[in-house]
Formats: C-alpha cells, structure tokens, sequence
C-alpha cells in the first residue's frame, strides 16, 4: 500500500511538473495579451516575434519591440540581456527572432503606464539577416520611359504654346 | 430649371483639375530623391519617379486639352477641389500600393485619403518593415493636405486672383489672413515651414535623448512633426506614439498637435504681435472649455472604472487622448484593443465627444470646429435672451474673432447647415458600421474619427474590414475635410450634367 502510495505520488509530482513545465513555455501572442490584458497583468509571460525599429538605450536598461507578425510590444530589459541581438528589423533588414520571458505590465506603474514586457529573459531563437533586394530593371525601365514621355510631351506643349 | 454645365465649365473645370495634378506629381519627386540620396531605397525610389511622371502626363494632359484662359466661378472651383482631392488620393496611392505593404488598391487609396485629410486611420500592413521612402510620403501626405492641396497651387501654380480664391474657399477655408489669396497661401506655408524646422529640430533632440540614434530620431521628428502639427496622427511604427516611452516626447507632442489644431488666423496674430488675440478669441476660449468639460467626463469615466490605480498615470494616458481627440489628430499611447475593454462608456463618450468637436476652424484640424461650436452657443444666448426679455427689447450678441462681429442670422444658419452636414455624416458611417454588425457604440467611435478626420481607432478600421466600409470611411475623410460644400458641388454637378437642358 505504502509503495502504492509512494508511486502514486511520485507520478502525480512528475504530471504537476511537466505541466507546469509546458504552461511557463506556452507562447502568448499579442492579440492574447491585448486582449486578455487584465488576465495576464503581473503574470509571467512567454512572448517571441521580431525585434524591430530601434533599440533605446536608458541607462543600464534598453527598450526595445518585437513583434510577433500582428503589432510591436515594448520589451524593457537589462542591457546585457540584448548582447546576443545583431539585427534589427526594418526594410533593409530582417530582424533576429527572439522569445521573450518577463511580466506583463497592462499599465506598468515605472513607465507611465504604458503596456509593456520587463523582460526576465531573452533568448535568441533565430538570426536576422540582410535582406538583399536587387534593383528592378523593370521599374528602372518603366520609370525612365516614363519621364521621357513627360518631358517630350511637356516640350510639345511648349512647343504649339509657342508657335 | 436645372442649366446644364457648358463645354467651357467642363473645359475650365479640366484645366484647374490639370494644374492641381501637376503639382500633386511634383511633390513626388521630394521622396524620390529622398529615396535615392538620403536611404539609399532604389526601388521605392523608382515607385515615385514612376507614379510623378504618370500624375504630371494626367495632368499637363488635361491642362493642355482644357487649355482656356476664363477666370475660375465659385461653382466650377469647388468642383475642382472635390475632384482634385480624389485625384490626389488615387495617384499617391500608387507608390503606396507599388511598396506590397498594401492588401489592395482600396487599402492604399484610404490610406492616402486618411493622409490627405489628417485623419491618419491605416491600414498599411508590416508598418515596421515599411521603406522610409514610402514611410516619408506616408506623412508628407498630412502636411500638404492640411495645410491644403489648392494651397499648393494657389502658391506656386495657378494665377489670378478670382480663380484662386474661389479654390481657396472651396476647401473648407473661409478667412484670408492677408487681402491677397496668393500672400495668403504663401504665408500659410510660411508658418508650416517655420514650424517644421522648429518642430524637427525638437522632436529630433529629445529622441536622441531617448535613445534614438541620430538619423533615426530626425527622421522620426519629422515624420512625427508633420502628423502631429497636421492633426493626422499616423507614426512611423505599428505601435504609434508608444512606441518612444518617453513623457517628454509626449509633451512635445501635445504641444505641436495643440498648435496645430490653432486657426492659421490666429498664428498669423501671434506672429505679427497680437497676443492678445489668444486670450479673447472666441475659438480658444471654446477650445479652453471643451477641452476642460471632456477631461472631466473622460478622467470619471477612467477612475468609475478603475482603468489606471495611480492618479498620475491616470492624467498621462487620459489627457493624451483627450488632446489627441479634441485637436483630431489621433496619436494614440495605447493599444485600440485598450480603448474597447479598458477605457469604458463614459471615458469613450468624452473623447468621443471631443472629436465630433474638433479644433479650429483654418487649421490643420477636422470636427465641427471651434469657431462654429462657439457661434451656435451665442446664438442660443441670444435666443434665451430674447424669450426672458420684453418683445421689444433688441438683444445683440457679439464674439470676438480677430475682430469684433454681431451674430446675424444668416452666419448662425450657415453654421448650422454645416454642422448638420457633419452629424449626417457621423451617423451614416455609424449606420453601415451598425449594418454590419459592429456594435453601436464601437461604429459611432470610429464613424466620428473618420468623418471628424480624427484618426483615434477602436480597433474597427483593420484590413479585413468590408471594402463597403472602407469606401463609407473614405467618403467620410473626404467630405468630413472639405466641410461638405465643395462634395455637395460636386453632386450637384453631376446632377445638372444628367438632368440639365
């Protein structure tokens, strides 16, 4: 019976921590947490999208956004914890994929109330890169064409003005 | 009987019509090289050289068939403003569309609309990864159609004098800060640069003292001057003016959207020395009034519902709203999805109320307008006044604005009809939003920002929104900015070119 016992609750200790485990690793989109933003409000909260714009350095701490493919959430963090962060997304570049694990803030009391992650972890899950877009020959064409046309059509104007 | 229009309407219609895209096309050379040189953008550099030089054919095509030399009337001018305003809005948007971060033409159309008119509602998608190129046009769009598209070419491109007033007056202007429409327009533009360098140089400073690097910040100050001194409110990132966390940011930022929302009347006072004017003018008292009664009805709102636990963060949130409402500009330091579950009915009433209201008349700013707002108040003054009195008794009522004027009833009815014209609009947007399911409350917020050219969103105006909304959203950006009479015009025109003999 008493073994009974010991591997029931061996069994339940492990179910508890795998859940728990899966919980804490359970990604929150931003439509999750702008819409359940009372719900998650102090909570700990897994969060991985882009880093994008610009990152602000404030004293020992940086603001910087990532967004998850729907909109940007400020992510306050230590300055150490962006060392591994290379690339910034925006036109020219495609921004390191992070995930996120801090507390949500849906009106942080040290940032005027703004919404926002204090980020506990950041974990690089895929580099950035360059993202390399050759001219096109077809704009280059159509827009010197195009011109041409204009300044030909703008001379004959002046031209029968003239005459 | 209805006369129908003569060939030489249609011909001087086309012509002005012909100037005006001219010089839309012109303004796309700015991103263009700016493209080019400063961002080192080929593409969507290539997207404006294309689109200018297809604005500037349409147009030095229709200026050349419709080649005439009569003066431009009251009727065929306000023709020209409704139809150049559409125009504007189709041939911008087609580097917005060349750029892919458009679902559809439609989308990039009530984009450029929302610009045009200062809304600054999007519905531009992956903002964040947009050129700068495009993100530059994005905003150029709010500083040349607040300050006016006839503006443009009243200043630089059309002659005349009878001509140019009557475009002047076709959009939604009436007062001329110097006898000569010409010197009004330029000094109208005076006044925008002045405070565009001033406003760059600022918002430029305190970004980099937030962090930004130097050519972000001033390429964020610019971006964020010309929305926010045009009461437009668009932003180079998804995430709005949130996206600086800074409260000084945000200060600066009440400030230019505050003196943008300020009648060019009253800048064109301040600049020559009259500051008294600020303080007895009717539109800054109504403004300082409004202003106060919608914070109060706002921050009740907010604390009946607990929104914000600290009474500081309460007043930074609330009142940027409030700020960003009243002068229609539609900056945002909170989520839309914050404004529907958090902010509650009565805090959404008071912003609500403040964007049906707007800022000044001459601005930058939609709405009702002040000087209206204020108008309508002294007539019912005079109106109770007259019932309390002995029939006998004549009651005047004056208001100070740049001058000292008696209320007649024929300015009150002018007023009214506008004002009218503006609640029609506000609930036709409200009525298809409602038709298609949105909720009440929900639609009239949104229906007001739009038609209201406000720009504050509770999250309806999204790219999967029906494309029949999207078309009623920018009819309302239009008409809400042209104060109805140059689209009514335009209606009637179309009606006396059907049914005319």
């Amino acid at each position: 019976m008493k073994v009974k016992s010991f591997f029931f609750f061996v069994m339940l200790c492990l179910v508890l921590i795998i859940s728990s485990s899966n919980c804490y690793a359970q990604i929150s989109t931003s439509s999750d947490l702008l819409n359940g933003t009372k719900q998650y409000d102090g909570k700990t909260v897994n969060y991985k999208g882009e880093v994008i714009g610009d990152v602000m350095i404030r004293g020992d701490h940086v603001w910087l956004h990532v967004n998850d493919g729907t909109i940007a959430i400020g992510i306050w963090a230590p300055k150490i914890m962006i060392q591994d962060i290379l690339y910034i997304g925006d036109y020219h570049k495609k921004g390191d994929i992070v995930e996120v694990s801090g507390t949500f803030h849906r009106s942080c009391p040290e940032h005027g109330g703004d919404l926002d992650i204090h980020a506990s972890e950041i974990k690089k899950i895929t580099s950035g890169s360059t993202v390399i877009r050759p001219i096109s020959r077809k704009k280059v064409y159509i827009g010197v064409y195009s011109l041409m046309l204009v300044l030909i059509f703008y001379a004959l104007k002046r031209f029968f003005k003239n005459r | 009987m209805i006369l129908k229009p003569q060939a030489n309407d249609i011909k001087n219609i086309g012509y002005y019509l012909g100037r005006i895209i001219i010089g839309i096309g012109l303004t796309m050379f700015l991103p263009f090289i700016a493209g080019l040189v400063l961002f080192s953008e080929p593409n969507p550099a290539l997207d404006f050289l294309i689109s200018a030089n297809i604005a500037i054919f349409i147009g030095l095509a229709l200026s050349w068939l419709c080649k005439t030399d009569k003066e431009l009337h009251t009727g065929p001018a306000m023709v020209v403003i409704a139809l150049s305003w559409l125009a504007a809005m189709a041939l911008s948007a087609i580097p917005l569309f060349l750029s892919g971060h458009y679902k559809s033409f439609l989308d990039a159309c009530f984009e450029t609309m929302s610009g045009f008119t200062t809304t600054g509602l999007t519905l531009v998608q992956d903002l964040d990864h947009l050129a700068r190129t495009h993100n530059l046009w994005r905003h150029l769009g709010p500083f040349i159609g607040g300050q006016g598209i006839a503006i443009i070419a009243i200043s630089f491109l059309v002659g005349g004098t009878n001509g140019s007033l009557n475009l002047y007056l076709g959009e939604g202007r009436d007062e001329k800060l110097v006898p000569n429409v010409i010197h009004t327009a330029r000094f109208i533009w005076a006044i925008s640069i002045a405070y565009l360098i001033l406003g760059t140089i600022v918002l430029g400073l305190v970004g980099m003292s937030i962090g930004l690097k130097p050519h972000s910040a001033f390429f964020h100050a610019v971006c964020i001057f010309m929305a926010g001194f045009d009461t437009a409110g668009f932003a180079p990132q998804s995430i709005n003016i949130l996206y600086y966390h800074s409260l000084m940011f945000e200060i600066v930022t009440i400030f230019f959207m505050v003196i943008g929302s300020f009648n060019f009347n009253l800048h064109y006072q301040i600049w020559t020395g009259n500051f008294k004017e600020i303080w007895k003018n009717i539109e800054m008292r109504t403004l300082l009034f409004i202003t106060m009664i919608v914070t109060l009805i706002t921050m009740a709102g907010l604390r009946q519902w607990g929104v914000y636990s600290d009474g500081m963060i309460l007043f930074r949130k609330g009142f940027f709203q409030i700020i960003s409402g009243q002068t229609t500009t539609g900056y945002m330091t909170i989520y839309a999805q914050q404004f529907l579950k958090e902010w509650g009915d009565l805090a959404l009433t008071g912003i609500i109320i403040a964007m049906v209201l707007g800022g000044c008349a001459c601005s930058t700013a939609g709405g009702i307008k002040m000087l209206r707002v204020g108008i309508i108040y002294k007539a019912f003054r005079q109106d109770i006044k007259k019932m309390m009195l002995s029939p006998s008794a004549v009651i005047v009522q004056r208001f100070h604005h740049i001058r000292t004027m008696f209320i007649d009833d024929k300015q009150v009815r002018a007023v009214l009809i506008v004002t009218l014209g503006y609640f029609f609009l506000y609930g036709l947007g409200t009525l298809v939003g409602v038709g298609l399911g949105y909720p009440f409350l929900n639609a009239l917020f949104e229906s007001t920002s739009a038609a209201g050219n406000v720009g504050l969103s509770c999250g309806i105006t999204d790219a999967s929104m029906p494309a029949i909304l999207k078309m009623t959203y920018i009819i309302e950006m239009w008409a809400g900015r042209l104060e109805l009479m140059s689209v009514f015009a335009l209606i009637g025109f179309f009606v006396a070119f059907v049914k005319g003999r």
